[in-house]
């Protein structure tokens, strides 16, 4: 059992009032909040070890380049890769699928090729397919999706094709919850050889993820939604792929020798991690990782699944207002429509009683034109919320309905 | 506390523009118009205008938005039909002043004042100013054109 009171004190940024009342903070399927054990962790390392890393004999680079190491292992444990070479540190979820779209798949593109990818992707798992599909001639497919906002694989084995180069799918919705039966998908998949990338960015904060048991190719993560600083994320590739695939950028770090004729490439996981990295970011991910595995992922995902069953209980029992997603399988997000009323309308209402939602079309405007609506309002849930939280949502919304009534 | 801010910015008319947009319709004889989007929140409108020698003989919208741009382009329809050129842009630049805090001339404004609420949450000025600019931008082209805030 959490104590989450205890937790929350480890949240400065939730003790705050905004516009007179107590922060309730729903939005962290955009970003969530860091435990000051990043923000030392951060702090720390710029007040004593900041340095280059791989660099240099001196103590200091040393210590960064240990602590930069450490956190590629933590990492690699967090989602139980089989190497530390499998794990590359990137900007985000958004540079890692570039990365793979032009390093891996971009070579072996042809005219006339698919790309199949789902009708619940976000944007960062559409545009840089439909980018690669228009350089290459070849055709972006799309698994479409039912009513309740989950996957509709009636036609996935057809989908399936020789000409399809990867599957590239999102672990968990941003804009519906819905949690996708990936293990299945990437069984079938290669079962025709279709090599696999999963978007985890939205499934890393809720849950234990085990790339071993999974087997997808790709699995890619943004470190701000899992408690960590922005601009740090982590792309996972099979050992075997990463070693054929050439880099992504040049520069240094990325190198093991270098002359006007030729240059040698570093080994894995250097060499796609050209220029000086963001240390600090791999750090505070590290710390990240830590602080939740030291609260147990599994206990953290139970009160956030608490949440989010109390909330659409209570959501579902009100009059005039409808639940966008309402799959199975969920996790954190609560998206919603108040009849009568504009999402942005709900979102500003919703700021003035404290209460920070998400409102427009999440990045995954797809969704939003399946449902035939211009944007939703989204509540998401991390392990820092509470049930008084649940309620305050549910008060924002008789609220908005008082005002629109 | 909120509620009173809340009701500066949604307020009775608005309220009403919202629910029962004025001039909201196609317009087949119309010789300006202009498509106005606001990425950010999904926010779309065309505004049409018939312009006769330098007076708005008719204007009108259609589109979806939020209570606030919605309400805003009903207003504006209502506050600019058979002004002049001129006329009209004076209103246009009066209501940006009113939303950016700065001086304004209330008597060109009339019931235009009720969006002076929108200063307050300068994250809903752009949906309030989207009709105004698409209409702006319609005004001075001959032909369709796109207007996007964000």
């Amino acid at each position: 059992m959490l104590d989450i009171q205890a937790i929350r004190k480890d949240f400065p940024i939730l003790h705050q009032e905004v516009n007179g009342q107590p922060l309730v903070y729903l939005d962290n399927a955009a970003s969530s909040q860091k435990p000051v054990q990043v923000i030392d962790a951060i702090a720390d390392y710029y007040r004593k070890d900041n340095a280059n890393v791989h660099r240099g004999v001196h103590r200091l680079s040393q210590r960064a380049t240990d602590a930069y190491e450490a956190s590629r292992e933590k990492v690699r444990n967090f989602l139980n890769a089989k190497s530390d070479k499998e794990i590359v540190f990137v900007r985000g979820a958004t540079e890692a699928i570039n990365l793979i779209a032009q390093s891996f798949v971009r070579p072996q593109l042809n005219a006339g090729d698919e790309i199949l990818i789902s009708h619940m992707e976000h944007h960062a798992n559409i545009v840089p397919w439909q980018m690669l599909c228009e350089q290459a001639g070849a055709t972006l497919k799309v698994i479409p999706m039912t009513l309740e906002g989950e996957l509709d694989l009636s036609t996935f084995d057809e989908l399936l094709t020789d000409k399809t180069k990867i599957l590239a799918v999102g672990h968990v919705s941003n804009a519906l919850g819905t949690v996708n039966p990936i293990k299945e998908m990437i069984a079938k998949a290669h079962v025709k050889d279709i090599p696999v990338l999963i978007d985890g960015a939205q499934a890393v904060p809720h849950m234990t993820v085990d790339l071993q048991d999974l087997d997808c190719d790709f699995y890619v993560f943004s470190g701000h939604k899992m408690f960590a600083p922005t601009g740090i994320g982590a792309l996972y590739g099979k050992q075997d792929l990463l070693e054929e695939m050439p880099p992504w950028q040049g520069g240094g770090d990325m190198i093991l020798s270098v002359s006007f004729e030729h240059t040698q490439y570093n080994e894995l996981p250097y060499k796609f991690e050209a220029g000086t990295p963001h240390i600090a970011g791999a750090i505070g991910l590290g710390a990240a990782i830590d602080y939740m595995q030291g609260l147990g992922i599994s206990n953290l995902a139970k009160h956030e699944h608490d949440l989010l069953v109390a909330a659409t209980a209570k959501i579902s029992a009100m009059d005039g207002v409808r639940i966008i997603g309402t799959a199975k399988e969920k996790a954190s997000v609560l998206s919603f429509m108040i009849e009568g009323v504009h999402p942005h309308d709900v979102g500003t209402i919703f700021d003035q009683q404290g209460v920070a939602i998400r409102t427009g079309h999440h990045c995954a405007q797809p969704v939003m034109q399946f449902f035939g609506i211009p944007a939703t309002a989204r509540a998401s849930f991390a392990f820092y919320n509470t049930m008084e939280e649940v309620d305050a949502l549910v008060l924002g919304i008789k609220k908005v309905q008082e005002l629109f009534k | 506390m909120s509620s009173a801010d809340l009701r500066d910015l949604y307020q009775q008319v608005i309220m009403d523009h919202n629910k029962k947009p004025r001039n909201f319709h196609e317009m087949d004889d119309a010789n300006h118009f202009a498509h106005g989007n606001n990425p950010l929140c999904g926010d779309a409108l065309v505004v049409y205008v018939k312009l006769t020698d330098d007076v708005i003989e008719d204007v009108s919208f259609q589109g979806s938005g939020c209570a606030i741009s919605v309400a805003s382009a009903s207003l504006m329809t209502e506050a600019l039909k058979g002004k002049t050129i001129a006329e009209a842009e004076h209103i246009y630049q009066q209501v940006h002043k009113q939303m950016t805090g700065d001086e304004f001339d209330a008597t060109a404004l009339g019931k235009l004042e009720v969006l002076s609420g929108v200063k307050e949450f300068p994250a809903r000025v752009k949906c309030a100013t989207l009709s105004w600019h698409t209409m702006h931008t319609a005004m001075d082209n001959d032909h369709d054109v796109s207007v996007t805030t964000e």
